[in-house]
This record gives structure tokens, C-alpha cells and sequence, in this order.
């Protein structure tokens, strides 16, 4: 699938009881382990790694797992563990990056079209209709046509390509807000216009944007990789999974691991963030 | 005495591994050709009951009974199989609302014939006849029309007649209607009654599961009361509804508005202590006054649908007016036009002699604190992340009091609704129906406004509660001088609550006056269909 | 009558999508229009005389003022005419219909793997015991949380280079098709089957299905015949996202798979900056998208009832 797609709605599920809802479940124990590794990672790689990404070992290329290379080295002699650590900033600033930028430009937008009249918000949904007929990744090639490859464009293109999908939601939720009886009743106490929207449109249209955007984190770390696969984010050497993978591909009939590795740790993030996100979603629904 | 058709003794049903018994040693009988009626209150195990005659109690449900008989066969240990060759075939099944109760993506006619496809050997044609037949013996004019169309092209009564048929196609010897009127509206409701009445021949056996003892006083032989999942009070209808001898079967009674006028207490519960002095209301204008309203809404098709027209009314200082009409009638349209929530198309609303369309943004906002509203459903008029005190607090603050001020206000206005302080930090959610009514009346009333609109109030709770709101409502009228516009389908409501009294009917006032004389001498052909609909455990006393 | 205007409705809110495509596109066109000369002359590093600039200027019609460039734009794409290729110097329908037979096979194919095994995931999981439930459902999730490219190397890893079943690469025969359809298939197929099974298990709890039940129809025909519909309309709604999968999922199968195809095409375009060949694949896209939801929204006029008679 495209990495980048933000689900508009997401489905509810009743019946939990509050101390269901309490309970921590082993996966999320787990994804959020994963994700305190990769932030260690990402924030102090030294402690993880004595190795250089860059650096070319000694023991050539091709090194199996050893002590001394704790998961080998790859086709240039540079040890493999050191490259899935320092990738591993480059995962999460892809990441969190990305869906800022989509979340901020998303509200906005969605924002506009919701409180605005509705000449303005048939405007705007026009064209969200228009960025919604594209296929995300298919926008974020045509991003990366206009603006080049690289990292910080890979990173444009990806935030731009989930945009609308965070400008639907947060007008179609300000929409039920907007609409509700408690905007109502406290519009019949006399309360002003702008106190209603500060107090109760805007925090209850935002509400379900944290985990939306908590499972948009991983989606995009997801299509960060996939950009860079393809050739078109970060570039090598510099350590990035996706491209540490489209490399190993070269070498996958004499050293599959070269493709396990960075396989895997994109599969754990993308799941482990899911996995929060929607334990999120549980603790958060029974309250809405 | 014939052997009996179903013999429950003992029954009892828990859901979940150690969950407690809904059904707590429940006990009956129902011979052939009689009616019998479990009546109680939501929770109380009835419509638990009704399924468990048919094996469909519901996931993860514990059953036991003594007996559990079917036509003097055992059923207790019926596999899924042997259930499957009852359901339908031998009893009949009638849920609430047949808009959800009928697959919404099939016409009816399929729906009907869906139990004689499982249960005989009609061919195709054949069946279409039998669902033809079917149609005209529920009453349905158009049978060959209506068989095509779907469930939300009919109409609520058509709708739940052709539910009906649906089970009784095989010629079930029994069949079991839950809360079969619920949805409907009075006048429908009365004609859904007589046909079950009329289906109550020969020997098959009824049983009805209602809230409702007035239903129950229309259709059954003999009544069982349930409470928490145990008969209180079990004896022929007359004599359980004219004389009841357990105190719930009496409180239950008692709570029935229709048959109390304004003024007496349907509850058991104390008044409210309300520490305020009645407030001195400038009794020269009235506080609100409609003059030929409309409203328009665009419907589909460039059409136009007029939901409100010409309606002019007044509600002076300290009285309740009430809105009496049945669904679709324009009451509500008209509550949000009196609150300036809504604008209207024609004509105007004065609040204290000003238009709305005549003030200022500021000035509406003050205006607005004059007027209040309380909803049926309170749990979504709530702010979903906000606690009581959070809501009160906010209702406080926009009348200018101090924050040293707001928490003793909050905890003062509490009180006047019967809820105590430690209600504050509790959410919404996590309080009980009547509770959250309390609640949103306590918040109306903290603006000190001149007139709450109570739109439907007391229609979503059981009667009991129902009654402990009802009651409150007039101590806060007496105590505090507020007037209401009580909004309600329920004509026994209205009656109870209502100073004058408007009945509206396709948006429009057919007839208005005091509350005696509409319900004594009602003037208009409508309203006295209305009233002949209104259905009663006992008659209404005269005058 | 109804279900008519209904379509017309949509099927003018499909043509203003499709022009905000082309005018966007013509807008991203205009922007770089000055590197479209220069590349078109001589490409990177030339350095034509302004004379050359001038006469490929008024070959593309840059000279005229914007609203007939935009006129004329619009004009040629009714035609079919999507522009030409900086790169490959041919008409950039042209290119897109050579590579066109290899994608649509592989989409559909998918498509249709990804539809019977959600339908069938979720018909046969929706209210069973935990454990089934608990194993579909992470199965799901996993399945969700593979990027295309890995999913695609898991199956390669263990299907052509261990058990030697299905080709690595290429595009010939059915054999090679195995492995591509199902790497497109499987993540589509387990948010489809996720959505369907919660659709399916908040269905099954309505009150029609009680009384369905209590006619004496055993379950089997309880979940087909009558949930099975109401939660298909979910579904049917997402037919964009689908789309969206398929076409975008196949930029990175058929580069993965080194098979031939409109998602190998829009990649090489995106690599070489070759702007017409790229805004074509998308305005293409768009069409697809289009076209897909106006036959969905009559299907789902055959399917509820509601919408067409409400």
C-alpha cells in the first residue's frame, strides 16, 4: 500500500470498560520499547554503537555477524549496525517532520473550510478533492519532479502528500462539532461566538487528530523509506534504511541479511507506532 | 385447565463469567390463547426473558431454569438446531422499531416471506400470495405495492405492521412482542394495539414486554411485574393495575402523569430544597411572544418544506405552556426559533418586547440569558471532555460572577436539583439518566433565567424517574417563579404539566387554549383524535 | 429518475476534479516552463542562442498570452492529447497506453485477490471466539505495517529464492504475475478485511438481525444474507483509497519486480524531471480515480436502496 494513507474516519469500536481501557497490553509494552530504543538512537547514537556509519572496517566487506560487527558489515566494509543506528534519526526526523508539516497545513486548511462561509469552504474542498484523485505517493513523485530528490525534499513531498487527508478530517469533525448540542447549549447561555469556538469547537474538532497523527508518524516513516528505495530521498552513503535496503537487494542472493536488517527495523517502527497509536485511540474513545 | 403453551419455573440468566442474575428466578406460565404481560422498567430482565424463549438470550449467556417447556416439550437443552426449527415457525418474534428491526436493503415483501422460504416447501409463487395475504390480514391497503418497497419508504405504523407479519406468516403458536409500540406515535400506536389485539384468537398464545401499563392494560390477560429481574407482583390485569398490592406496582402507577393534574406529586421522592426567594418578574410584558412564524427548510429537488407556519403564541412570567404535537409536527423548530438559535423565515420573536432580529450580537447574548433550554438527551448538550463542575462552572461564569464565587454557585445550584456536591468532579458519562437531567436543568438554571424551553425533557428516562423530573420541575416553578415551554409527544405529559396548552400538527397550531378545556372539550377534530388515542392503566378522572 | 440525477450530479462533480487536475497541472506545466525550453533545446549544461530559446518558445506556444496557453491546454487534453515526453520524445499518451496492458493486468488481478480474501477474512472472523479474531486482526496489522517494498522482499526472500516457485523478476507469464499481485494485494487486502470485519461486527449487533435470527435462519445465512450487504456499502466507499494503493503501490512493485509498466514509467519520468510524462501519469491517475467512483456510486445505488428512494 502507500505508505502515506491517513485513514478519514476512524472506526470506533464500544464496549470497552474504563478498567480495560487502563490495562497496558504486551504489544503496546513492546512497540513503545521499540520506539524508546529508536529515540535513544536517534538522540545519543554513541551509546548504541562504538562504530562510524561511514567508516570502513578493516575486516572488508560482506563481514557475517561477529563480535566485533554485531550484524556484519555490507558490500562497502561498513559495519551494519552503526548504518541501522544513525538511521535511525533519519527514520524518526522523517517522521515526526513530515507530519508536523501535514498536520499543521492540514488544520489550517480544514480549519478554513469548516468555520469559514461556504463560498470559501466549497473553494477549499474542491481542491482537496482534486489533491484526494491522486494516489499519495503519485503526489509526492510530483513533488520530488518539481522540487528534486534529496532528504528535506523527500520529506516535503511526503508531508504535502498526506495534507489533504488531515484537511478532510479536521473539517469534517469541526462539522460535527460545530453542529453539536453542547455548542448549542452553550451558545444559549450567551456565551460569544469566539469562546465557543476557543473552548469547545476547536478542542473537541482536535481531539482525534493525536492519534490520527500518532499513526500518520509511522505511515510516513514508512513512505520516507519508500521514497529512498526508489532512489529519491536520502541518498547514499548516508545511513538510511530504505536506501541500506535497495542496496542490499543488489547482494540478496549472497547475503540476505543485508535486506532483513533495515526490513525488519521499518516493519517494528511502522508497527510499533501503530500499535500506541491505536492503544491510544482505545483509552481515548470511551471518553468522547 | 388445559396444559399450558410455555412453562417457565425458575428461571435464571447471568451474562459473562461471574456477572449477577438479570433474570433471578422468574417464573410463568401462558396457556393457550391467553396474553400475558412482563412490565417493568429498562433493567429489569424483561426482554432477556422474552429471548430466552427462543434461545437467543445473547453471547456469553449463563441459562438455568426448574422448567423450561414449549408446547409440554423440554427445551432447556435445545441445541442452536432444534431452536432453528422453533424460531419462526412455531414462535413469532416482534422487536421495536421496525425501521431497525427490518433489513433495511430488502424490500418488506422479501422480509415476510424470508421465515415461509426457511419453514415450508411454497414454491416462490406461493410465497408471493402468502406475503400478499399476509399484508392485507396486518391491515396494509396496497399490499402488491407496499411487498416492493423498502422498510424506510413505509411509514412508522406500516412499517411495524409489516414486521408483524413477517411473524406470524408460519402461523406461530406463539407470539412474543417486544415492546412492539415503543416508537411510535400516539395515534399509530393505539391502531398497532388493536391488530395484536385482534391477532389474540384461537389458541395461540401472546406475550408482550412493555414499560408501558397502559399498553399492557390495552392487550393482556395477565400481567407480571419485573423488578431487578424478579416478579414483585403477578395476577389478571384488572386486578394488578386497579389494585395493586406491592409498593413498586403502586409507585409505577402512581407515576403514570395522565391521570394526576398539575399541581400533584407523581413521585415518592421529598421536594427540592431550593434556598432561593422567588424573584419578582415584571409580570406587564409577556417574556417571550411569537408572532406568525415560519420556517422553511430546502428539501430535495429544489423543493421547499414549510415545517413551521403562522404560528403566534405568548408565555408570560411563571406559567408553563405546553407544545403537545406527534413527530414531524414542528415543535422543536419551533423551540429553536423562540431561543434565537434559529432564524426565522417569516414573522418574528419579541423577548420582553424586543426582536430578536432587532438586537445587537451583545445584546443577544444578554437577551439570551432570559431564556434557557433543556434537551432530551442530556449526556450530548455536555461538553464530552468536560466534568459537572466544569459545565456548571462555565454556566456560572457567563453571568459575571466572581471565581472566588463560582464553585459555592455550582454547588448551591446542585442542591436545587437534588445532587450533592461530590457530583462536581464526576463526569457526564459515569452519572445515571435522571442524573444527567438534573444536571442540565441545574446548568439552565444558573443564569437566573425568566423561562427554561424543555424540549422533550422526561421522554428518553423510565417512568419513575420521569416522574422525580416532572417533580421537580414544578418545586423549581414554585419556589423560583421560572415559566416553562414544555415540549412533549406524551399528552398525559403535557396535561400534567402545562398551564395552557398548544396542539400542533403539521407545523401548524390546529388549536390552543387552557389546559382543561383542551383536554376536556377539545375543539379541533385532531386534537380529539389525539386524545382518544391517549391510552391509560386507568381512565382519565373527569373534569 | 432519482438515481439518474443522482449520476449526472456526480458525474459533474467528477469532470470539475478532473479540471482542477488539468488546470493545477497546468499551472505546475507554466511554473517550469523556462527549464522545458532550455531542456528541450539541448538539455543540462546547453547554452542555445536566444533565437533557438525564442523559436521553441513559440513551438510550445509560450509566446501567447496565458489565457489561450491555458485554453489551448485544455483544448488538446479533450483531445487526448497529453503533451510529449521532454525525454523520450514521443507523445506522452502514446507512452502511457505501451505501458498501460501490464498495469491494468497486475491491478486487477490484485484488486480482485484483495476483495475475495478481505471478504473472506472478515465473513468467516466478525463476533468468532477471541483467539480467531485476535489472530486476524494482528495478522492485519502486521500486514499494514509493511512498507510495499519489504513485504515484496519477504515474498521474493522466501518464495523465489528459497523455494524457487515463482520468478524473480520480469514480465512473462502468469508465473512472474504471482508474486507482484499478491505483494500489492496483501496490505489493501488487510485494511479492507480490518474496516469490513468492525462494519460486519457492529451490523450483526443491529436489531434486524435478531429478528432474522428469531425466523429461524442459521448464521451462515444471517452474516451472507443480510450483514454481509449492509457492511459491503463501507466498502464500496472506499474504493478511492483502493485505487490509491494500486496505482501508487505499483511504482514500487514494478520497480521491486523489474516489470514493465505505467508505475515503472512514472518513476523514470520523476528521475529524469520529465514534467509532461509525469503530470500525464497523474492526470491519468485522476481520470482512473474518476471514473472508478462514478461506477461505484451507481453500484452503491444498487446496493442501498436508501440513497436512491430516501
Amino acid at each position: 500500500m502507500t505508505a502515506i494513507t491517513v485513514p478519514a474516519v476512524l472506526p470506533e469500536r464500544r464496549g470497552h470498560t474504563a478498567a480495560r481501557r487502563r490495562s497496558l497490553r504486551p504489544g503496546v509494552v513492546l512497540g513503545l520499547a521499540f520506539i524508546g530504543l529508536l529515540a535513544v538512537a536517534a538522540a545519543a547514537p554513541g551509546l548504541l554503537t562504538a562504530h562510524d556509519p561511514l567508516e570502513i572496517s578493516s575486516a572488508g566487506a560482506f563481514v557475517p555477524p561477529g563480535a566485533e560487527h554485531l550484524l556484519g558489515t555490507d558490500q562497502s566494509g561498513r559495519d551494519t549496525l552503526a548504518r541501522m543506528v544513525y538511521g535511525a534519526r533519519s527514520s524518526l526526523v522523517m517522521g515526526l517532520g513530515a507530519t508536523a508539516i501535514a498536520v499543521t497545513l492540514g488544520s489550517a486548511i480544514g480549519l478554513l473550510a469548516g468555520l469559514a462561509n461556504r463560498y470559501v469552504e466549497g473553494a477549499v474542498m474542491r481542491l482537496i478533492d482534486v489533491a484526494l484523485s491522486i494516489p499519495d505517493l503519485l503526489l509526492a513523485l510530483v513533488v520530488i519532479t518539481l522540487l528534486g530528490t534529496g532528504t528535506v525534499n523527500a520529506l516535503f513531498a511526503v508531508a504535502f502528500a498526506s495534507v489533504p487527508y488531515y484537511a478532510r478530517m479536521i473539517r469534517a469533525q469541526t462539522h460535527v462539532v460545530r453542529s453539536a448540542a453542547y455548542v448549542e447549549a452553550a451558545t444559549a447561555l450567551g456565551l460569544r461566538r469566539s469562546a465557543v469556538i476557543r473552548r469547545h469547537i476547536l478542542p473537541n474538532a482536535f481531539k482525534p487528530l493525536v492519534v490520527l497523527a500518532t499513526i500518520g508518524v509511522g505511515n510516513a516513516i514508512g513512505a520516507g523509506a519508500s521514497l529512498s528505495f526508489l532512489g529519491l530521498g536520502t541518498k547514499p552513503p548516508a545511513p538510511e534504511w530504505g536506501n541500506m535496503l535497495s542496496l542490499g537487494i543488489q547482494y540478496i542472493s549472497n547475503d540476505p541479511f543485508m535486506v532483513i536488517v533495515p526490513g525488519v527495523a521499518i516493519t517494528l517502527t511502522v508497527l510499533s507506532v501503530t500499535v500506541v497509536g491505536r492503544d491510544l485511540r482505545r483509552r481515548t474513545e470511551g471518553r468522547s | 385447565m388445559t396444559a399450558p403453551l410455555v412453562r417457565v419455573d425458575d428461571l435464571r440468566v447471568s451474562f459473562g463469567g461471574h456477572g449477577a442474575d438479570v433474570v433471578d428466578g422468574v417464573s410463568f406460565t401462558i396457556a393457550p390463547g391467553e396474553c400475558l404481560a412482563l412490565v417493568g422498567e429498562s433493567g429489569s430482565g424483561k426482554s432477556v426473558t422474552a429471548r430466552t424463549l427462543v434461545g437467543l438470550t445473547g453471547h456469553g449467556a449463563r441459562v438455568r431454569a426448574a422448567a423450561l417447556q414449549f408446547d409440554g416439550r423440554d427445551v432447556s437443552r435445545h441445541t442452536e438446531r432444534h431452536w432453528r426449527g422453533i424460531r419462526g415457525a412455531q414462535v413469532g418474534f416482534v422487536l421495536q422499531d421496525a425501521l431497525s428491526s427490518l433489513d433495511a436493503l430488502r424490500p418488506v415483501g422479501r422480509e415476510i416471506a424470508e421465515p415461509l422460504a426457511l419453514h415450508t416447501t411454497l414454491t416462490k409463487a406461493a410465497r408471493r400470495e402468502k406475503v400478499l395475504e399476509l399484508l392485507r390480514a396486518v391491515g396494509v391497503p396496497e399490499p402488491e405495492l407496499r411487498a416492493q418497497q423498502y422498510p424506510h419508504q413505509l411509514s412508522g405504523g406500516l412499517r411495524q405492521r409489516a414486521l408483524i407479519a413477517s411473524a406470524i406468516a408460519c402461523g406461530p403458536r406463539l407470539l412474543i412482542a417486544d415492546e412492539p409500540t415503543t416508537a411510535l406515535d400516539a395515534t399509530v400506536q393505539a391502531q398497532i394495539l388493536e391488530l395484536l389485539g385482534g391477532l389474540k384468537r384461537g389458541d395461540a398464545g401472546m406475550l408482550v414486554v412493555s414499560h408501558d401499563l397502559s399498553v399492557v392494560a390495552r392487550l393482556a390477560d395477565r400481567v407480571a411485574v419485573l423488578r431487578d429481574g424478579r416478579i414483585v407482583e403477578h395476577g389478571p390485569t384488572r386486578q394488578v393495575l386497579q389494585d395493586p398490592q406491592h409498593e413498586y406496582t403502586k409507585a409505577l402507577l402512581a407515576a403514570v402523569p395522565a391521570t394526576h393534574a398539575k399541581g400533584t406529586r407523581l413521585s415518592s421522592a421529598p421536594a427540592a430544597v431550593i434556598r432561593a426567594t422567588p424573584r419578582e418578574f415584571d409580570r406587564s410584558t409577556p417574556i417571550v411572544a411569537a408572532e406568525g412564524l415560519v420556517k422553511t427548510y430546502a428539501g430535495p429537488d429544489r423543493t421547499h418544506r414549510t415545517v413551521v407556519r403562522e404560528v403566534s403564541f405568548a408565555v408570560h412570567p411563571g406559567e408553563t405552556l405546553g407544545i403537545v404535537g406527534e413527530s414531524g409536527s414542528g415543535k422543536t423548530t419551533t423551540a429553536r426559533l423562540i431561543l434565537g438559535l434559529e432564524r426565522a423565515d417569516g414573522g418574528h420573536v419579541s423577548v420582553r418586547g424586543r426582536r430578536w432580529d432587532s438586537l445587537s450580537p451583545a445584546d443577544k447574548r444578554a437577551e439570551r440569558r432570559r431564556l434557557q433550554i433543556v434537551y432530551q438527551d442530556p449526556l450530548s448538550s455536555f461538553d464530552p471532555r468536560y466534568t459537572v463542575g466544569r459545565v456548571l462552572g462555565e454556566a456560572v461564569a457567563v453571568t459575571g460572577l466572581r471565581a472566588a464565587q463560582r464553585r459555592d454557585r455550582a454547588v448551591e445550584l446542585l442542591e436545587q436539583v437534588s445532587l450533592g456536591a461530590e457530583h462536581l468532579k464526576r463526569r457526564p458519562l459515569e452519572l445515571s439518566g435522571g442524573q444527567r437531567q438534573r444536571v442540565a436543568i441545574a446548568r439552565a438554571l444558573a443564569p437566573e433565567p425568566e423561562l427554561i424551553v424543555c424540549d422533550e425533557p422526561v421522554s428518553a428516562l423510565d417512568v419513575s424517574v420521569q416522574a422525580q423530573i416532572l417533580d421537580l420541575l414544578a418545586d423549581l416553578q414554585e419556589r423560583l417563579g421560572v415559566a416553562y415551554l414544555f415540549i412533549s409527544h406524551d399528552l398525559g405529559v403535557i396535561h400534567h404539566v402545562s398551564d395552557r396548552v398548544l396542539v400542533m400538527k403539521d407545523g401548524e397550531v390546529v388549536e390552543s387554549g387552557d389546559v382543561r378545556q383542551i383536554f376536556t372539550a377539545p375543539a379541533h377534530p385532531y386534537t380529539r383524535t389525539l386524545l382518544s388515542a391517549v391510552l391509560t392503566p386507568a381512565p382519565l378522572p373527569a373534569g | 429518475m432519482r438515481q439518474l440525477k443522482r449520476i449526472a450530479t456526480r458525474f459533474a462533480a467528477g469532470v470539475g476534479v478532473l479540471w482542477g487536475a488539468a488546470t493545477l497541472s497546468f499551472a505546475a506545466l507554466h511554473v517550469t516552463a523556462g527549464d522545458a525550453a532550455l531542456a528541450t533545446v539541448a538539455g543540462d549544461g546547453a547554452n542555445p542562442t536566444q533565437a533557438v530559446l525564442d523559436r521553441v518558445r513559440a513551438d510550445y506556444g509560450l509566446d501567447q498570452p496565458l489565457w489561450q496557453q491555458y485554453l489551448g491546454y485544455l483544448g488538446r487534453l479533450l483531445q487526448g492529447d497529453l503533451g510529449e515526453s521532454y525525454q523520450q520524445r514521443v507523445p506522452v499518451a502514446t507512452a502511457i497506453g505501451e505501458q498501460l496492458g501490464e498495469t491494468v493486468q497486475l491491478a486487477l488481478s490484485a484488486a480482485l485477490v484483495a476483495v475475495v480474501l478481505a471478504v473472506g477474512t472478515a465473513v468467516l472472523t466478525a463476533r468468532r471466539r477471541p483467539w480467531i479474531r485476535s489472530a486476524a486482526s494482528g495478522t492485519e496489522l502486521v500486514l499494514t505495517s509493511f512498507p510495499t517494498f519489504v513485504l515484496g522482499l519477504v515474498l521474493l526472500i522466501v518464495f523465489s529464492f528459497q523455494a524457487g516457485w515463482f520468478p524473480v523478476s520480469g514480465n512473462d507469464g502468469p508465473a512472474a504475475l504471482v508474486l507482484p499481485t499478491f505483494t500489492l494485494a496483501l496490505p489493501i487486502a488487510a485494511t479492507l478485511s480490518q474496516v469490513l470485519r468492525t462494519e460486519l461486527e457492529e451490523v450483526l449487533e443491529q436489531p434486524f438481525i435478531l429478528t432474522a435470527r428469531s425466523r429461524g435462519m442459521r448464521d451462515a445465512g444471517v452474516r451472507l444474507r443480510h450483514a454481509l450487504r449492509h457492511a459491503l456499502i463501507q466498502i464500496v466507499t472506499m474504493s478511492g483509497f483502493v485505487i490509491g494503493g494500486l496505482l501508487g503501490g505499483a511504482v514500487i512493485t514494478e520497480t521491486l519486480f523489474v516489470r514493465r509498466g505505467v508505475g515503472q514509467l512514472m518513476l523514470t519520468a520523476t528521475t529524469s524531471k520529465d514534467i509532461p510524462l509525469v503530470l500525464g501519469v497523474v492526470l491519468f491517475a485522476a481520470a482512473v480515480y474518476v471514473v472508478v467512483n462514478l461506477v461505484v456510486d451507481i453500484v452503491y445505488g444498487l446496493i442501498d436502496p436508501r440513497v436512491v428512494t430516501a
